[in-house]
């Protein structure tokens, strides 16, 4: 297989991509709720996917079966459960109702719903400030992972700075033109394709090396502890702290969080809760498998090297390898352009338009779309410099993300189901949670784990008793519209 | 709906989560079909999850929400942002659902 056929197959998935992104722009309005909610009209099979393909990013394909690779297949438990149940329960939770209230109110952001319901532009533009500082390690997240798919594919003749740009280049030039549409029309191709290529990579493995039973027999052999349910590394409180910190963290992701406004009626949002259980067992068992049984196997992984890649490259044909990495870096760029377009929105809307209408200056709707543009390309760049850098590794980047935006999650739910949280007690809350969590990720000030627990499940259990306990002994703002997330005669929630 | 079957929902919920990683197998090692049994374990709990996950949604979807889903879609039953309200009272009256 020579070089210029793998990069051929790459370029020619994401370009196919790119067309498909290219005929939704067609349909587009040139509205904001169009741009970044697709008029609030996806279907089932659309809203499941681009949510679905939204998660699978770098971190479940890349990060997910190097652990299974160093430490065992537990990982795949840690993932069902904060994808396929925690993730499940939030989508109808938090999910539901900011639909519910998006369908009432035209929301569009996160930032809005709240700072409307507290009468505060100050919040409004401090949750968009905080999603955007998380979002920038997971937009790097995609772009370490494409550059060192890339690399390790083609033996280091697409160097990882390369890798990289290409998968850069791509996004920006996707969210710019195609928006919301775009995106859940090309992740619908995507996850099926994902799904369908993980499938086969499993299968085709299995047939090398002589099927589950000795493939986990070679296993066994090489490392039994992997086998056993637990070790040293999968500690009780290690996974359950990871499960419930991914599992709310992924539900206050914006490109995420902004599809719970984004469906198309109350059915989808029903159909797709009672599928999600399935889609990840479905996923996530071959992709993790695969890189547990290479454990046993006779291929050598690089410290920093990604296990997928490697096996592939060893046990199945090289069109075949460069197809999952095409899948692989398609499943980057879907989580990427969505990251960015829900990261720009976040931006023009909670951010510079406030500021903009403070210092009252005209905000035209055609400078907003510029800036929103604007926007993406800086960020990106920004994200892709620092990834040359590389300071981190994939999961230690996703673990970040995911801990940060794990923060806003119970001050939310407070604010969506207590009518008695207040304007100071959510204020507290999130800046108390996030300056924990910041000081325990980047100083020794705050250490990083409690008994067993992460600074991540600490930081969310703060975060909940600041908001509880200011709410309790202030009073509401004059602003403050208490019941606007409730019916009149609803008491049940008090 | 009652308390009482909200209740009921969230403990199915709490044991959901609860049980989607068999602690009793802890240190298990048996393998069954080439894979340990602890994953057959989960594999077969996700799909008692989503036959559940379905249950609720056909028998008691929306429960605990505290709205009463409008009259959705249409561009009718949408308000734009409206003036603010003297208290929280008049803004449940403004919006005028009944439960």
């Amino acid at each position: 297989m020579t070089l210029s056929a793998q990069l051929g197959i790459i370029v020619g998935y994401l370009v196919l991509a790119l067309l498909i992104g290219l005929s939704a722009y067609r349909l587009t309005d040139r509205t904001a709720a169009d741009f970044y909610l697709a008029s609030r009209t996806l279907g089932t099979v659309v809203l499941l996917s681009t949510t679905f393909a939204t998660l699978l990013s770098a971190f479940t394909f890349f990060a997910g079966p190097n652990i299974a690779y160093h430490e065992g297949p537990e990982w795949i438990l840690v993932m069902g459960l904060m994808d396929g149940i925690i993730f499940a329960i939030l989508w109808y939770v938090i999910g539901y109702k900011q639909w519910l209230l998006g369908q009432q109110y035209d929301y569009v952001t996160l930032g809005e719903m709240l700072g409307d319901r507290f009468g505060s532009g100050l919040l409004r533009g401090l949750i968009a400030a905080v999603s955007l500082l998380w979002l920038f390690p997971y937009v790097m997240l995609q772009q370490v992972g494409a550059g060192t798919a890339l690399e390790t594919l083609t033996d280091g003749a697409i160097p990882y700075w390369a890798g990289a740009g290409l998968i850069t280049a791509f996004m920006i030039l996707y969210v710019v033109l195609a928006g919301m549409r775009g995106i859940a029309w090309t992740d619908t191709l995507q996850g099926a394709f994902m799904l369908v290529v993980t499938w086969v990579a499993m299968l085709w493995l299995l047939t090398a090396i002589g099927g589950p039973t000795s493939a986990t027999a070679a296993l066994e052999t090489e490392a039994a502890a992997h086998v056993a349910l637990g070790s040293d590394h999968y500690t009780p409180q290690w996974m359950l702290s990871r499960a419930l910190v991914i599992g709310f963290g992924v539900a206050m992701f914006p490109q995420v969080n902004q599809r719970f406004f984004a469906a198309g009626s109350r059915t989808v949002l029903k159909r797709s809760f009672a599928l999600w259980p399935i889609l990840c067992v479905l996923l996530f068992v071959p992709s993790f498998m695969i890189g547990a049984w290479a454990h046993g196997l006779d291929v050598t992984v690089p410290a920093d090297g990604n296990v997928l890649p490697i096996v592939l490259t060893e046990f199945t044909p090289g069109w075949f390898a460069a197809l999952v990495i095409a899948g692989a870096m398609a499943a980057m760029m879907s989580s990427s352009d969505s990251m960015l377009l829900s990261g720009s929105s976040y931006f023009t809307r909670d951010l510079y338009r406030p500021l903009a209408e403070f210092s009252s200056r005209d905000v035209s709707e055609r400078r907003e779309d510029l800036l929103a543009r604007v926007g993406v390309v800086v960020f990106a760049t920004a994200a892709f410099l620092v990834s040359l850098v590389n300071p981190a590794t994939l999961f230690e980047l996703g673990d970040a993300a995911f801990s940060g935006f794990a923060q806003l999650a119970l001050p939310v739910l407070a604010a969506l189901y207590w009518r008695r949280t207040t304007r100071a007690g959510i204020g507290a809350g999130i800046l108390l949670s996030q300056t924990f969590y910041l000081l325990s990720h980047f100083t020794t000030v705050v250490p990083g784990t409690y008994a067993g627990w992460t600074a991540g499940v600490v930081g969310m259990a703060l975060g909940l008793g600041a908001t509880v306990g200011v709410s309790l002994v202030t009073t509401p703002a004059a602003a403050e519209r208490r019941a606007l997330y409730f019916d009149g005669n609803e008491t049940g929630a008090e | 709906m009652g308390s009482l079957e909200l209740v009921g929902w969230i403990t199915v919920g709490i044991v959901l989560c609860a049980l989607a990683i068999p602690w009793f197998l802890w240190g298990n090692s048996t393998v069954v079909a080439g894979l340990p049994v602890w994953l057959w374990w989960h594999v077969g709990w996700m799909g008692l999850a989503s036959v559940v996950f379905r249950q609720f949604a056909r028998r008691a979807w929306g429960l605990g929400i505290g709205i009463e889903p409008g009259p959705y879609p249409g561009p009718d039953s949408k308000q734009k942002s409206k003036p603010k309200p003297t208290g929280a009272e008049l803004e449940s009256e403004r919006r005028g659902e009944s439960p």
